[in-house]
């Protein structure tokens, strides 16, 4: 019996004690007088009775599944030979591994250890046990629910505010989910990235200078004992992100500034939805443009003008991510514009300021507010662009504010980091949770600090 | 309505009382405002004189504020509102080709109903007038312009300690007075008023009145006003519309003590409006 | 100040403002100017996007094919007449491909120039004589003209319509040798461009002509189906509890403020998450959709909360008074009136919301759906890959081939991207209601 089948058992349990319930609660309305005698709908006791008979079953079946491997593997222990456990713990999880293998592709005929293959026999029976038992557990407890609920059935019961509890549970538990996700994400990188404080130093962390994460395989070999000065992933971030902001902000204001001020509405209504593309193209499409179109051509530029530009300038990643956030500053920016009330522009007008007079000495000064915040959310989402620069900016840690070398960013070096096979455990791959940190860190600061500017910004005009 | 006054107004095809004066400043004459199909103004002949202060009463959606807006051509930033008629300053067509209504603008200066200071400083507010036009020639000069429209405004005494402070921090009435004195620093040679007084309080709007009538003696003014009060207080003429017609024009004190037509009539007894 | 300075003081402004009156025109039709190359330049660089991949990638939905007389004997093809499908996969057809090359080339002699000539016809096409055997034995046996796949540096030159009589002027790997071979196979008509349905019905490959989106698009899919059925029930609920229950408090606002924040992290930061939660302390597989879907989903969640509490927050409070009215519990009232009302509205964020976790990459690289990917996958649990990622591998690959290849599965990601907002559209469009 898999649990994907004891699962969709135990739903249609539910339904069909809903039907039941309900029924039950039609007829028990019958004895007292038609349904009005009934606290709630009969369809509020099906709903009661559904919720007894699944609920409790449901739940036991996810802990269980949560508990069964670890439960599973502590009982096996007894039988691995005692060679093993002399190995180490490492040696135990490598063996166990094997056998789960063995197991799971149904080879245990062919094994011809027997030590293993006993290992392996007493894994089958742990796990069909398991599966016995939780099978039986959850089914009794499905229906001695549904059971409890039925005796329930009565016309005082208040069904439906039982029913609503569970419901308001059920939304409040989905509201709370995006705490639980922030939590998960503070503390999975949190801990990570403090493993790594403790084997590289935080402050060589932040203030080193020097990056080359290849750590020795081998403790003898030579030259590849990595170092994690971050400083120069620092700097091409800001780098980047700082091209891409020389492009975003101009653009992306002006076309705001002209949408919202100038645009007749056809022009608009073409203007707008072309926007909106440009921002919903994935950041994949950006990249693949960036190192094949213009990457090529700037080098091609700036040799037919005397100039070394790296095939991963710094430039071409940025420019190109820039483009990206145009709609995005433009999107924002347009907004706070139109929320600045029309009676200050008629004073501007009114004392024969001309469209750009006003623009520029009363709208924009009052938007700023709205504009700066709008413009921190854009750097902080060209600092954790990731596919653009993967792509186009290549590996090279170099520290450097020219635009035209190649240099690498956070982002390039955590996807470098975990893609491709490593253990979990290494520095390398610990550090670049000690990066996301970072990253995370930085861009929730300038989230915050955004976010609040930009509604304090609208309630000061509504 | 009364029917008697509907049919009253439908007979009504010339304004009663004397539209014109001799020292006319601005002029207008077969005036016709239309928002697309609708049309807001009839025929409207009228004059602003020189050191008047005229106003223009009667109840809502009359086109009083839409006639106000022509005299400065606030509405051309309405595309769909089209003007027809002759409407001048001085001789020269507002709407001629080789009149700038950024100039125009410069000249006949606006006051709104609500108060709407820029989101600057208060000295900003004011010197942005001079600023954009280039009146001050230099630092000191724009100095003189900004204390000097804050006194004629009355704000000087109660805001010279912080002129660096924002507009928006003062009071309704004190942020009127700040666009006043924000119109006045351009040197108009009209000031057109819509309910300069409707969102503040009586003690503010007293202090405003004042201040028109102290304005007269430089400027033309041009006031829309719901109160009549407040018409019978600062205006030397007075106007009254109906439904997009100028009904009867003339002295504030004929206008209210003998009205000539009925609809005036009605409206200053308070039978309507 | 008299009235006569004032009237000095008016005529002076009179003068000053016509004489800055040109350069501020000047000035207006100069800011005028840079708003509109602002917003022509963005969407003149949208164009120069779209048809930079369209030219690239057009060329990948076509495939080149090479007529060869094949001879099936089952000699030739080593094995028994009555052999099983399974046997049959071992069967030679290398050999048989290669023979048909040799006579349809006699004068090839040297080792090197039949190797040459045998990198014409792509290594798909011994899979593709198997596929034709299985379905019809009877072509054991005989001699039957085929049209089989070319190799993807021949597939270019032809497909570029390049002169083959010149071969100093194409660009290819090809020797001027094998471009003759492929000159005189043109000549003869042996050579033909058609649809290339092998893009759409493979998985990734290493040879360009054989590599195909499906495995990427049902991984797409597979993901997608887990983000929509996650997301979007959580959101619903969460966007309910927060619009229509939840009380005036300092959670309330803690919960808010941070579906805000977290609509702005980083999405690599959701990677990070499912690498170190889901599959380093869960167990859950690496590769698989469901953990790309569980991923995407968190990631997608705050954005289709925002719009749903928006959607929600149209619908106007008299309804709720109304069916509040006539005895209908809190709970009544959102789900038989508030929520129908607004579905419109949040079922147009929900499919903007999965066309934003359509088109990710980043955070699914961090969970490992960044493999090479040659089967299908049929479930959430199998190893997968997902389109924007197989663009990805595809970019990085260096046969050129493999970059039409690139530009066409961008292609289809960006049909499925506009189908999608074109719905959202639609859903807005129709269901647009103005209380």
């Amino acid at each position: 019996m898999s649990t994907t089948t004891l699962f969709l058992l135990t739903i249609g349990l539910g339904i069909a004690s809903y039907a039941y319930g309900r029924s039950r609660a039609y007829s028990v309305a019958k004895r007292h007088g038609g349904v009005r005698a009934l606290h709630s709908l009969p369809s509020h006791y099906g709903m009661m009775v559904a919720l007894w008979c699944a609920l409790p079953a449901l739940a036991i079946i996810i802990s269980w599944k949560i508990i069964e491997p670890s439960l599973i593997s502590n009982m096996l222990d007894s039988a691995i030979p005692q060679a093993i456990h002399d190995g180490g713990v490492e040696a135990v999880k490598l063996y166990k591994n094997d056998i789960g293998n063995l197991v799971d592709s149904e080879k245990i005929a062919s094994i011809d250890n027997a030590e293993k293959k006993l290992a392996a026999e007493r894994l089958t029976n742990l796990r069909s046990t398991s599966a016995l038992a939780l099978f039986v557990l959850a089914l009794t407890v499905a229906i001695a629910g549904a059971a409890l609920a039925l005796r329930k059935i009565k016309p005082e019961t208040r069904a439906r505010h039982k029913v609503e509890r569970v419901v308001k549970f059920f939304l409040i538990s989905c509201a709370s989910l995006a705490i639980l996700t922030t939590i998960g994400i503070v503390f999975s990188v949190l801990f990570e990235a403090t493993r790594f404080f403790q084997e590289v130093g935080f402050l060589e962390f932040v203030t080193g200078t020097k990056w080359s994460p290849q750590t020795a395989i081998r403790a003898d070999q030579v030259g590849a004992s990595g170092s994690f000065g971050a400083v120069p992933l620092f700097l091409g971030t800001l780098l980047i992100s700082f091209i891409a902001m020389l492009v975003a902000v101009p653009f992306g204001l002006m076309s705001a500034i002209y949408l919202a001020e100038y645009a007749s509405r056809p022009v608009r209504n073409i203007a707008k939805p072309l926007l909106e593309i440009l921002a919903g193209i994935p950041t994949v499409v950006y990249g693949f443009f960036a190192a094949l179109t213009v990457a090529p051509a700037l080098r091609s530029v700036g040799e037919s003008i005397g100039l070394s530009v790296s095939s991963e300038s710094a430039l071409a990643a940025g420019a190109v991510m820039g483009i990206m956030i145009i709609p995005f500053v433009s999107s924002l920016s347009d907004d706070v514009i139109t929320a600045v009330p029309q009676s200050m522009r008629d004073g501007s007008y009114g004392l024969g300021a001309t469209k750009s007079e006003t623009v520029r000495k009363v709208v924009i000064p009052a938007a700023l507010p709205g504009i700066v915040g709008g413009v921190l959310l854009a750097v902080s989402r060209a600092i954790g662009e990731t596919m653009i620069v993967v792509m186009a900016a290549g590996l090279a840690a170099n520290m450097t504010a020219n635009p035209l070398e190649a240099v690498t960013t956070v982002t390039v070096q955590i996807v470098t980091l975990l893609t491709g096979d490593q253990e979990f455990d290494s520095a390398k791959t610990l550090a670049a949770f000690a990066l996301g940190l970072m990253l995370f860190v930085v861009t929730l600061f300038l989230n915050i600090i955004a976010l609040h500017v930009v509604r304090k910004y609208r309630e000061q005009y509504e | 309505m009364p029917s008697s006054a509907q049919e009253a107004f439908d007979k009504l095809t010339h304004t009663v009382g004397t539209p014109t004066v001799d020292n006319a400043k601005m002029q207008t004459r077969n005036v016709n405002v239309f928002y697309g199909e609708k049309q807001a103004i009839y025929d409207v002949d009228l004059d602003i004189g020189q050191n008047e202060v005229i106003a223009m009463i009667g109840p809502s959606g009359c086109g009083k504020s839409t006639f106000l807006r022509c005299l400065n051509r606030m509405n051309d930033t309405i595309p769909s509102c089209r003007v027809t008629g002759q409407m001048s300053l001085d001789g020269e067509d507002l709407y001629g080709a080789d009149l700038d209504p950024v100039l125009l603008r410069a000249r006949v200066g606006m006051v709104f109903q609500k108060p709407n200071p820029f989101a600057k400083s208060i000295y900003d507010n004011v010197a942005y007038g001079p600023r954009i036009h280039g009146l001050a020639g230099n630092r000191a000069e724009l100095d003189d312009i900004v204390v000097d429209s804050l006194r004629k405004a009355g704000l000087y005494d109660e805001v010279k300690d912080r002129l660096d402070a924002p507009g928006t921090s003062l009071s309704g009435g004190q942020q009127q007075r700040l666009c006043i004195a924000r119109t006045i620093a351009v040197s108009p040679e009209v000031i057109l008023m819509d309910e300069p007084c409707s969102a503040l309080d009586p003690i503010a709007t007293a202090r405003i009145e004042e201040l028109i009538d102290e304005l007269r003696e430089n400027f033309a003014i041009a006031i829309v006003t719901h109160s009549m009060q407040q018409a019978a207080r600062v205006s030397q003429r007075c106007a009254y519309f109906h439904l997009g017609k100028l009904v009867e024009v003339d002295d504030t004190s004929t206008v209210f003590t003998n009205p000539q037509h009925e609809l005036t009539e009605n409206y200053i007894t308070g039978r309507f409006g | 100040m008299s009235s006569l300075d004032q009237k000095a003081s008016s005529s002076a402004t009179t003068e000053r403002v016509k004489a800055s009156l040109r350069k501020r025109y000047a000035a207006e039709k100069r800011f005028k100017l840079y708003g509109i190359v602002a917003i022509s330049a963005s969407i003149a660089f949208l164009f120069l996007l779209m048809g930079s991949i369209i030219s690239k990638g057009l060329p990948a939905f076509s495939q080149t094919y090479v007529n060869l007389n094949v001879s099936l004997s089952a000699e030739q093809l080593d094995i028994d007449p009555t052999a099983t499908d399974s046997e049959l996969r071992r069967a030679n057809f290398s050999g048989v491909i290669k023979q048909a090359m040799r006579d349809r080339f006699p004068d090839v002699s040297k080792r090197r120039d039949k190797k040459a000539l045998y990198s014409l016809i792509s290594t798909g096409a011994e899979y593709d004589l198997y596929d034709r055997i299985v379905a019809d034995r009877s072509l054991i046996g005989q001699n039957v003209n085929l049209w089989l796949i070319a190799d993807d540096e021949l597939s270019a030159i032809v497909k570029s319509k390049s002169d083959l009589s010149a071969p100093d002027s194409i660009v290819t790997r090809l020797t001027d040798q094998q471009v003759g071979w492929a000159k005189n196979l043109q000549d003869a008509g042996d050579v033909d461009v058609r649809f290339n349905r092998t893009f759409f019905v493979n998985g990734d490959s290493r040879e360009p002509e054989l590599a195909g989106i499906k495995a990427a698009l049902m991984g797409s899919a597979f993901t997608l189906l887990i983000t929509f059925t996650l997301s979007f029930p959580i959101a619903v609920a969460s966007a309910i509890y927060l619009e229509e229950f939840a009380p005036q408090n300092r959670w309330t606002d803690i919960v808010e403020v941070n579906i805000n924040n977290l609509a702005a992290v980083p999405s690599i930061v959701f990677g990070l998450l499912g690498l170190a939660v889901f599959i380093n302390f869960f167990h859950l597989p690496r590769s698989a959709p469901i953990v790309g879907g569980i991923v995407l989903s968190l990631m997608t969640l705050p954005t289709i909360i925002i719009s749903s509490r928006a959607a929600l927050k149209a619908v106007p409070p008299s309804i709720r008074e109304a069916a509040r009215g006539l005895g209908a519990s809190p709970l009544q009232v959102v789900t038989h009136h508030v929520l129908p009302l607004a579905m419109p509205g949040i079922l147009t964020g929900t499919i903007i919301g999965l066309a934003q976790a359509l088109g990710e990459t980043a955070p699914l690289l961090m969970i490992g759906m960044v493999a090479f990917i040659v089967d299908i996958p049929t479930s959430v649990t199998d190893a997968a890959t997902v389109l924007p990622v197989q663009v990805f591998l595809w970019a990085d690959s260096p046969e050129r081939a493999f970059l039409e290849k690139t530009s066409a599965a961008i292609m289809v990601l960006l049909v499925f991207l506009i189908l999608m907002n074109a719905i959202a559209v639609m859903l807005r469009k129709r269901f647009e209601r103005r209380w």
